[in-house]
């Protein structure tokens, strides 16, 4: 029986983060664009484009090759299966086992192999200026990203996302200098991996500025469909992870029953709702950096999670 | 048994030496050459699987060859039955591969006679077990691999490999032969046995250990004594570059183990330290210039250097865990870097080999002049798209495995106690996290240059799939990549006899463990499933693909390229190697390589071309190498007198230092 | 002294390492304006938080000191000057901001190592807290020597100071007269400071102090 709602529930966060994360990105476009005092899109937006892209043929560049066709999917893919194992509502998921945060950091990374390489598979211009750009922001981002998973795992004793979200939750943990640390390191790879301003521009297609988007220029139809929303899953993904590592309040354990999963549910939404809001404010009230000044900040991100490794290291209480 | 097989196959391996000498030309000599290394080392191969299986006991044996009063002793335990193993998947891979590769050798008596030579000598290294024995084998090793690297001799830069190679090959045997020379003891026991009996006071131990670390570093490729590597491994024929970067860097690897782990018995406190240092920037050095390359064969060579990196950081970590009496730590550190020993011989010979049929397919080893090989050459690329895949360290394939274990390891190390350790632990997990990232963009470059887009020369868009015996070595090599990635656990399981002898301790038991997960220390701290990752992986992906086909749409046609609204520009167009590693460049290349960008526009109205070039620095080499070279001529100069002495100077010389050896015997203690 | 009040005096200290970190990041000098007014802002409430905990009401004086001069009659003076020498945009360091940070982690670790290794048997808010407390004056340190420009040296200066500060009042308070006295001195200096920053910039139209050495025949 147990098993049984343990699948339950695993399906359940599947479905749920899938349907949801188009939802987050209409949400943060609306918010941006109340912000500046435009109407902004609907909140279903992204559902529609999501839909029409779908139905749409695919339009392939002739020099494309296999790759170009499979790497939607295997980014589609790896991105899903991260997003699955990181504790949305309930802690103690079926197969949080099967990857630790450090597999999981390593699945993401995995999805930005395979959409570098496409990028550079059709041999275009653009393509290569996004993969390579793309490729250079990782190389901060990722270390900066393992070690404040270093400084986590210290912290909880486990890499084990389940686990540390649940001692996160409890009340051992209190307010700790690396934590801060390790927080505000985490929402500067999070915006750089989302391509976000100020490290990119999730909007334009002006050819100097972007990132992310020269990357997938040669995508259409279906396969670009697969990306944008496996963009919008990989922002759900930074906004679950930090919300249930460092604002765990409300989320279901393992012995929860409906009651307390309806309440977990209801704070992941408000969790996502209030992440959404700070993005956007944080979006409007910032200027896009310039390229070469993205290493700084991705450079700062690192430092500052390897000082907080450092003061866990050197002492408990930090 | 198994030893006497192994020893029979190594005889049978210098056999077929000596036939190829003598049939070196004819035109089945490669057949012959290659198939016999084949049979030799699969022979080889299950020998040692079988011992490693059966944890069998050490088995010794004294030949009556070499010096009269000591023998040749040899020895088959768990360390050593691993490393043959390891050693002997790679020389068959290889063998298999060549079966298909020598063919296009245009030198074949130059390349046939030495490698069954070289397969004896790296065989040996791992069984000796005198310090005499092993370092017959260990030059023997060498000076057969730098035949190899010589064999297409009338290429300028190959000469230059190979005395560089020279070189630094015997300054390694000689740091070897200190360290041993001053194990023996005074007594000059060179048995194993001996030893690991003796117990040598700390200082003598300190300085065996930095020899050691020297002169296995040396040929293992640790920075800064690497600079032979990425010159001498892409000189060879592609199959030996293969073994050279897949397999002998393993048996430089097995030297350190055994010396450090087995023959100077309990480590001090401080040992983890040079070691992890050392480890650490050479993963982080290693995958920069691998970056900044061109030649493909090259960038993999500096791979090499990285993953040998990452190898040591694992050993570093498993002598500290180790002297600070914390034995599951050590095994979980030790496991982690055979490991990847393991993982890095089978995706390096995948790669070295991929490299070779491009060399093949096409007579170019620069990724700038190639292009759009996954379109003629459909099956190499898939394998090498894999070998890329496991060398960035991604899931589910082995690399990511391995590091994995070695991120687990460095996570237990908070506790341990002495300070040095406590800031130099993390500030190495930062580098080595660093390292991965950067590998993964190397690799994106090189697999993204060569194999993706469109081809930018007639050689590239002429290439032809090579042939099947290179395919089914490649594709051996990326099964096994896969196996290892998703089911680990079998192979932790195996390690744990190896690693048991060496810190008395072993990782648990992971074949019992649900659905073949791997659990480093307990579950509750962290698990890895690489099989239900590529499981998972390989369900949604292909729902998803399923889905969208049945229920949207699942037409495509073809076009032209977009690009912006620029079409059909030339292959020329494209991003290169250099300009997609100019922004790692611009972020470390400023500081590691003086990189200095030169744009030389035309003036105004003059329609000549721009001209951009970028001019790195070779900062080891310059502030190491250099200054090395410039004293060793300078000493040659004023040596060179020495050459016009009357007969009675020189006989006077020969008499002083006959009299001063005489003296310091006489007042030796 | 245990559980909330030492979690929070511990953040209160780790943020000013932080600030002092994101000065160090900062390239612009209205930025770094900006950065050591928060900076002085955290550390006005440090040393209200300490106040709080030691019961010691001398230290909400000092508190209040540190509010009102370091986080806003200096900033906004400074920053007067600045406009009126039009150097608010200017952008200068002598070597790059990841090196700069990198060097600070590396005297952050130092600090770390000397304090803990020295005081075994501190309190133990007291101990981590004086590791912070060097870390800062450290890094107010580094940026003097990193820094070319006068502006920011006096900004690196006045961290730096912050830094002492933190530490005096970490270690259960020091009497009020020396606090005094310390931040009149600061403010001393702040002004002859301030003097000379037109007066070379009337003789040498710049504030970059590498024109000085240029004048005295040095070379950078």
């Amino acid at each position: 029986m147990a098993v049984i709602v343990d699948v339950a529930i695993q399906g359940a966060q599947m479905l749920l983060v899938l349907l949801l994360s188009p939802l987050l990105t209409g949400f943060v476009r609306k918010i941006k664009a109340r912000l500046v005092r435009r109407q902004g899109p609907p909140l279903l937006q992204p559902y529609r484009d999501l839909i029409r892209l779908m139905r749409k043929d695919v339009v392939l560049a002739q020099s494309a090759s296999w790759l170009f066709r499979v790497v939607p999917y295997l980014v589609f893919a790896t991105t899903w299966v991260a997003l699955s194992l990181v504790p949305t509502f309930r802690t103690g998921l079926l197969f949080s086992w099967s990857a630790d945060l450090i597999a999981i950091i390593a699945l993401l990374g995995s999805a930005r192999f395979f959409l570098a390489l496409a990028g550079l598979d059709v041999g275009t211009s653009f393509g290569g200026i996004g993969s390579s750009r793309e490729v250079m922001i990782a190389s901060l981002a990722e270390p900066a990203m393992l070690m404040i998973v270093f400084m986590l795992a210290l912290i909880a004793g486990s890499t084990q996302l389940s686990t540390m979200s649940a001692f996160m939750n409890s009340s051992e943990v209190g307010l700790r200098v690396s934590l801060g640390l390790g927080l505000i390191a985490l929402i500067m790879v999070a915006i750089a991996e989302n391509a976000r301003i100020p490290v990119d521009n999730p909007a334009t297609h002006l050819e100097l500025t972007m990132v992310h988007e020269a990357m997938i220029l040669e995508y259409s139809g279906r396969h670009l469909a697969l990306i944008e929303l496996s963009a919008s899953l990989k922002l759900l993904l930074y906004v679950s992870l930090i919300a249930c590592l460092f604002a765990p309040w409300g989320m279901g354990t393992t012995e929860a029953g409906p009651q307390a999963l309806a309440i977990g549910a209801l704070t992941y939404i408000g969790k996502l709702a209030v992440g959404g809001f700070l993005l956007a404010m944080f979006e409007t009230a910032i200027a896009k950096m310039r390229v070469f000044r993205v290493p700084e900040f991705l450079g700062a991100a690192l430092m500052l999670a390897l000082l907080a490794t450092l003061l866990r290291f050197v002492s408990r209480s930090f | 048994m198994t030893l006497i097989i192994a020893l029979n196959c190594i005889a049978g391996l210098l056999a077929v030496t000596v036939l190829a000498v003598v049939i070196g030309r004819a035109s089945v000599a490669a057949q012959i050459v290659y198939g016999a290394s084949l049979i030799g080392s699969l022979i080889l191969l299950f020998a040692a699987i079988g011992h490693l299986l059966g944890a069998a006991d050490p088995v010794s044996m004294t030949l009556p060859l070499g010096l009269p009063w000591l023998g040749t002793h040899f020895r088959i335990d768990t360390l050593s039955s691993f490393f043959l193993a390891v050693v002997d998947l790679g020389i068959a891979a290889a063998s298999l591969y060549a079966l298909g590769y020598g063919r296009h050798e245009q030198a074949p008596q130059r390349v046939l006679p030495f490698y069954p030579a070289f397969l004896a000598g790296m065989n040996l290294v791992v069984l000796a077990d005198d310090a005499f024995t092993f370092l017959i084998s260990w030059e023997f090793m060498s000076l057969s691999s730098w035949a190899l690297v010589m064999a297409h001799h009338r290429v300028r830069e190959n000469v230059h490999a190979g005395y560089v190679y020279l070189i630094m090959a015997s300054f390694g045997t000689l740091t070897l032969l200190l360290a041993f020379g001053l194990l023996a003891g005074p007594d000059g026991d060179y048995t194993f046995a001996a030893i690991r009996a003796a117990h040598p006071s700390a200082g003598l131990v300190a300085l065996v250990l930095i020899l050691a670390l020297i002169g296995a570093g040396s040929k293992a490729g640790l920075v800064p004594l690497h600079i032979w590597l990425p010159l001498a491994h892409p000189a060879a024929p592609s199959h030996v570059s293969a073994l050279m970067s897949g397999v002998m860097t393993k048996v430089a690897v097995y030297g350190f183990v055994r010396i450090v782990f087995d023959l100077l018995g309990e480590p001090a406190w401080w040992w983890g330290i040079p070691v992890l240092t050392i480890g650490a920037a050479s993963a982080v050095m290693g995958v920069l210039y691998a970056l900044m390359e061109r030649d493909l064969k090259r960038i993999f060579a500096y791979s090499t250097i990285e993953n040998v990196g990452l190898i040591f950081v694992a050993l570093g970590l498993a002598l500290s865990f180790k002297a600070h009496g914390m034995p599951l730590a050590a095994a979980l550190a030790l496991t982690a870097g055979l490991l990847h020993v393991f993982n890095h011989s089978l995706f390096k010979s995948l790669l070295f080999f991929g490299a070779g049929a491009v060399l093949t397919a096409t007579g170019e080893r620069n990724i700038e002049r190639l292009g759009g090989l996954i379109h003629r050459m459909p099956q190499t690329a898939f394998v090498m798209l894999i070998g890329c895949i496991a060398v960035s360290a991604l899931p589910p394939f082995n690399g990511f495995v391995s590091e994995w274990l070695i991120f687990q390891a460095i996570l237990l190390s908070p506790q341990l106690p002495s300070w040095g350790l406590k800031f130099l632990v993390p500030a190495v997990g930062a580098l080595l996290a660093l390292s991965a990232a950067l590998a993964a963009a190397c690799f994106v470059r090189a697999f993204g240059i060569a194999f993706l887009g469109r081809p930018r020369t007639p050689a590239a868009e002429q290439a032809r799939e090579v042939d099947r015996f290179s395919l089914a070595a490649m594709f051996a090599c990326a099964a096994f990549c896969l196996i290892v990635g998703v089911l680990p656990g079998l192979f932790i399981d195996t390690l744990a006899p190896v690693v048991r002898s060496l810190v008395g301790a072993r990782m648990p038991v992971q074949i019992g463990v649900e659905w073949l997960s791997i659990v480093p220390v307990a579950e509750s701290r962290s698990s890895y499933n690489g099989l239900l990752v590529f499981f998972f992986i390989f369900m949604s992906g292909s729902l998803a693909a399923f889905a969208i086909h049945r229920l949207a749409s699942d037409k495509l046609r073809r076009a032209p390229a977009w690009d912006c609204g620029y079409p059909d520009a030339s292959p020329a167009t494209q991003y290169t190697a250099s300009s997609f590693a100019q922004p790692i460049r611009r972020v470390f290349g400023t500081l590691v390589f003086r990189a200095r960008e030169q744009v030389v526009m035309p003036k105004p109205g003059d329609p000549g071309p721009a001209r951009m070039s970028v001019e790195l620095r070779d900062l080891i080499w310059d502030m190491l190498y250099t200054p090395i070279a410039g004293a060793v001529m300078l000493t040659a100069e004023r040596l060179n007198g020495l050459q016009f002495l009357s007969i009675r100077q020189y006989l006077s010389l020969v008499f002083a230092a006959l009299v001063i050896l005489l003296l310091v015997i006489a007042s030796w203690p | 002294m245990q559980g909330l009040v030492f979690d929070i005096a511990h953040m209160l200290a780790g943020s000013l390492v932080l600030v002092s970190f994101m000065q160090l990041y900062q390239d612009r000098l209205s930025a770094l304006l900006n950065m050591f007014a928060l900076h002085a802002l955290v550390l006005a409430l440090s040393v209200a938080w300490q106040a709080y905990v030691q019961a010691a009401p001398h230290l909400y004086i000092t508190a209040l000191i540190a509010l009102v001069f370091k986080a806003i009659v200096i900033p906004v003076v400074l920053h007067r000057i600045i406009v009126r020498l039009g150097i608010h945009r200017e952008i200068e360091n002598v070597v790059g901001v990841g090196l700069t940070m990198l060097a600070g982690i590396g005297l952050v670790a130092l600090a770390m190592v000397v304090m803990l290794r020295v005081t075994p048997g501190a309190d133990p808010l007291a101990r981590e807290d004086l590791a912070f407390a060097l870390s800062v004056v450290l890094i107010g340190l580094l940026m003097m020597v990193t820094r070319r420009n006068a502006v920011s040296q006096v900004i690196g200066f006045m961290s730096l100071e912050n830094g002492l500060v933190l530490a005096a009042t970490g270690a259960k308070g020091m009497p009020l007269v020396v606090e005094i006295s310390v931040a009149f001195s600061i403010l001393i200096a702040f002004i002859v400071i301030g003097i000379f920053l037109f007066r070379i910039r009337e003789r040498f139209d710049t504030v970059d102090i590498s024109a000085l050495d240029r004048f005295r025949g040095e070379r950078r």
